[in-house]
């Protein structure tokens, strides 16, 4: 697949989802079981793309500059900071651990 | 009564939209940095319209993953709008154009604001408010991004490719707020820390989606 054909399956499939939501009657999907199993599901899949873009590099496990900047993070949504806030400040952090050479 | 309800929802939904368009900012200029051209970038924010699918694509897009994990990951975070759209069309009404362009429009934020309001007249407004103001400032603050990510140059030395683990980290940070969900997350952790120097890029998340699905099955057993 290209990264073209990719990005254009992956919004129809998207949409779709949100349109098929109109169609199905509500007593199928309001059902509290399929609730939380959504819940869920969202959940391991956030928690899991945290660690990919937090620890992975190509194959490996590395522990670099966006650790200290993920825990940053942590620590302003923790005191409920704003979203765009929390993203800024783990980009200076990374970015200043860097240029300082303290971490790659 | 009436117009204090609705002044509460349209004041909820430009304060939500306003935050969420400004972080559209960080999504163009990941994205660019991810490898997507400028178009790719602004496809994904006028199709897709959901964060959470489109940061797993340039995420995944970024370690190399290929096409079919990248498109069933995005797929499997998107299923919740499917279910808010069922929350919703009581909301929305009849009407082909109108419950088309409501699906389009139908995502966390939209229906939170809608489900906060009291009144069937504030719910409607707070909806439609919310998902067009987000979709305008949305789409207009990736495009500014994606130019600003490509006057950039290496993101790394910028921090990006931080700030799109602290961005994954903000949409996780408001469902592990009980201890179920945080339990499942740090499962999910652990199998992708265990799973990324074995299996293919791309895999990892997935099989951290199929372990949190048992998860939930588990749980349901033992609650039903």
């Amino acid at each position: 697949m290209t990264l073209w054909t990719t990005i254009l399956v992956a919004s129809a499939v998207v949409l779709g989802t949100k349109l098929l939501g109109y169609l199905v009657p509500a007593s199928v999907a309001a059902h509290p079981r399929i609730q939380r199993i959504s819940d869920v599901l969202t959940v391991a899949l956030l928690a899991s793309l945290v660690v990919t873009q937090t620890v992975a590099n190509g194959g490996a496990i590395v522990v670099d500059a966006r650790v200290a900047a993920l825990v940053v993070g942590a620590v302003l949504l923790r005191i409920r900071a704003p979203f765009i806030v929390v993203v800024m400040a783990a980009a200076a952090v990374a970015a200043a651990l860097r240029a300082m050479g303290w971490a790659a | 009564m009436t117009s204090s309800t609705v002044r509460a929802s349209v004041s909820m939904s430009l304060g939500v939209a306003a935050a969420v368009s400004l972080y559209g900012i960080s999504f163009g200029a990941l994205a660019v940095a991810s490898g997507l051209d400028f178009w790719q970038t602004q496809v994904l924010s006028l199709f897709m319209f959901s964060g959470g699918s489109q940061f797993a694509v340039i995420g995944l897009a970024a370690t190399g993953a290929p096409g079919l994990s990248i498109v069933t990951a995005a797929g499997l975070l998107g299923v919740r709008n499917g279910l808010y759209a069922v929350r919703m069309s009581a909301v929305v009404g009849p009407g082909f154009w109108k419950r088309l362009l409501a699906g389009h429009w139908t995502i966390d934020e939209s229906t939170a604001v809608a489900i906060a309001q009291t009144e069937p007249r504030a719910q409607r407004i707070g909806f439609w408010l919310t998902g067009a103001a987000i979709f305008v400032g949305w789409n207009a603050m990736t495009a500014a991004g994606a130019i600003l990510g490509d006057a950039l140059g290496d993101p790394r030395t910028w921090g990006l490719d931080a700030a799109a683990a602290a961005a994954f980290l903000g949409l996780l940070w408001p469902r592990i707020q009980s201890r179920q969900p945080a339990a499942v997350a740090a499962v999910a952790a652990v199998i992708t820390v265990l799973t990324v120097p074995t299996a293919p890029a791309g895999l990892p998340v997935l099989i951290a989606a199929a372990a949190g699905i048992v998860m939930a099955i588990l749980a349901e057993r033992r609650h039903p």
